[in-house]
């Protein structure tokens, strides 16, 4: 098939953007979306052009380290991650615009990349549990139930790309602090932090420049692990009883 | 430009977006109850203009003699102007908060049902504001009649009498109609807004009813409010 990409490119950091259009041939349906960037790069290269700078890392879907915005959507038009978004989704002719994702807390590095340690942050603010060290214990020495444990692992599966920053109409990143939130307070090992954790990472995540919540819900439509909207309500609901708690 | 730094030292929950949304979902609670309120009193109309005078009396008498004559509306009253600017600070505040959050926007955006809803509920509220100042000066403040076939002697002290005069004309119809359709939008998706800002939408069940609600009470307020006037224009009440 053949393509027309709208493309962010931007030199640097202070360097000013601007959208430049490629026009992209004999693109297979059975590529995924990066390779089809790679395809568009070897040409850019062999033009002697300076070829787009984008994220990618594992391209199986489960780092969190690519990410798009496309044609409106964060991660493109079916609920994966951007490297596991097919070529076959997309019609022979269609005009696609690619840009970074869009957020003060996400600062612009090049062309495609941001800067997402703004994430790292947050977690390094509470995301964690006090373990000691040596031999692992023994796991059936604490009790989860299964509800909770369930929970907690649909929770853990929020990879951190930043997609529901970028697809929130206030650039807020709630769904990613409430995945954290809820995936380390719903088992045991994550009870003697609980109330300082919810409050360190949303001070942080104040701290950096992310906008408030307003439950549109836009987030969980554009998380690829399909996070839910639900875990908000566990991180205000935690926020509440920090409050009550005196923090 | 965001800080590439971590915060040092201990936090509190009180300086928080999320704290300000907990602010912004009991006050919004507040006013869902007395809306709903307000809305029953209104229907007194259906029962004559001396019902909806007596109503009005009774509101003013309530819990006296402990209180003095209207002290409970009074407080009343002021703790309503209170959340009012509570809740009027906290969403201005957010709403800064997040348009800084994307100084550069995007080129495409999909018509993300997100966008139109922060939108709805920020400008809507801004218009809730401004019906808010027209209607207290029109009912409560001034007791203003825009209906020229009523004198100022026919209608007296009656407030009953001033809204049947009011909805009588088209215009002052039509300003409610719009207001109340703005009231609803924000309680449609105020209500279930705040059920989960409060942290009460754990589990399907009570996110299915939170929606629910959120779709009842806004159901219930558009037309409990705009019955009155409605049948008024029609003639149906005099």
């Amino acid at each position: 098939m053949n393509l027309t990409l709208n493309i962010w490119r931007q030199d640097g950091p202070e360097a000013p953007g601007r959208m430049v259009t490629y026009q992209l041939a004999d693109v297979s349906g059975d590529m995924s979306f990066l390779e089809m960037l790679d395809v568009l790069n070897e040409s850019l290269i062999t033009k002697g052009e300076e070829p787009i700078a984008f994220d990618s890392d594992c391209r199986e879907g489960i780092c969190g380290m690519c990410g798009l915005m496309i044609s409106g959507n964060a991660h493109g038009p079916v609920t994966t991650t951007t490297c596991q978004l097919h070529m076959r989704e997309f019609h022979d002719g269609d005009s696609i615009t690619i840009e970074p994702w869009r957020a003060d807390a996400f600062p612009m590095i090049k062309d495609l990349v941001v800067d997402r340690s703004s994430f790292d942050r947050i977690i390094q603010a509470g995301g964690f549990i006090s373990a000691n060290t040596g031999s692992a214990p023994e796991a059936h020495s604490v009790p989860v139930e299964k509800r909770k444990a369930d929970r907690a692992f649909e929770a853990a599966a929020c990879i951190g790309c930043g997609a529901c920053v970028a697809a929130c109409p206030n650039a807020s990143a709630m769904l990613f602090m409430g995945a954290k939130v809820t995936h380390l307070g719903e088992l045991p090992q994550g009870q003697p932090e609980r109330y300082a954790r919810v409050v360190k990472m949303v001070a942080q995540h104040d701290h950096e420049g992310f906008g408030g919540c307003t439950n549109t819900g836009a987030c969980a439509d554009a998380c690829p692990k399909e996070i839910p909207l639900d875990v908000i309500n566990t991180l205000n609901r935690d926020l509440r009883g920090a409050l009550g708690r005196g923090r | 430009m965001a800080t590439p730094t971590l915060l040092q030292g201990e936090q509190t929950a009180r300086r928080t977006t999320v704290f300000m949304k907990i602010l912004m979902a009991s006050t919004g609670a507040l006013f869902v109850f007395y809306v709903l309120m307000h809305m029953y009193g209104n229907l007194k109309i259906f029962f004559g203009y001396q019902a909806f005078d007596e109503y009005a009396e009774h509101l003013r008498e309530m819990l006296t003699p402990i209180l003095p004559h209207t002290g409970f509306l009074w407080l009343f009253r002021v703790l309503l102007i209170l959340s009012l600017f509570v809740h009027a600070y906290a969403a201005f505040t957010l709403w800064s908060r997040a348009n800084g959050a994307r100084p550069q926007r995007y080129a495409v955006k999909s018509a993300a049902k997100g966008a139109a809803r922060s939108k709805m509920m920020r400008w809507g509220g801004v218009a809730l504001l401004a019906f808010l100042v027209f209607h207290l000066v029109q009912f409560t403040i001034a007791k203003v009649n825009f209906n020229g076939n009523f004198t100022a002697a026919q209608l007296g002290d009656s407030t009953g009498k001033l809204v049947i005069a009011s909805f009588q004309l088209w215009w002052v119809v039509l300003i409610y109609v719009v207001a109340m359709v703005a009231l609803g939008m924000h309680l449609f998706h105020g209500v279930w807004s705040g059920a989960q800002t409060l942290g009460l939408t754990d589990s399907a069940a009570s996110r299915r009813l939170a929606h629910a609600t959120a779709h009842v009470v806004a159901g219930v307020v558009v037309i409990g409010f705009l019955l009155p006037p409605l049948a008024i224009l029609f003639g149906l009440v005099k």
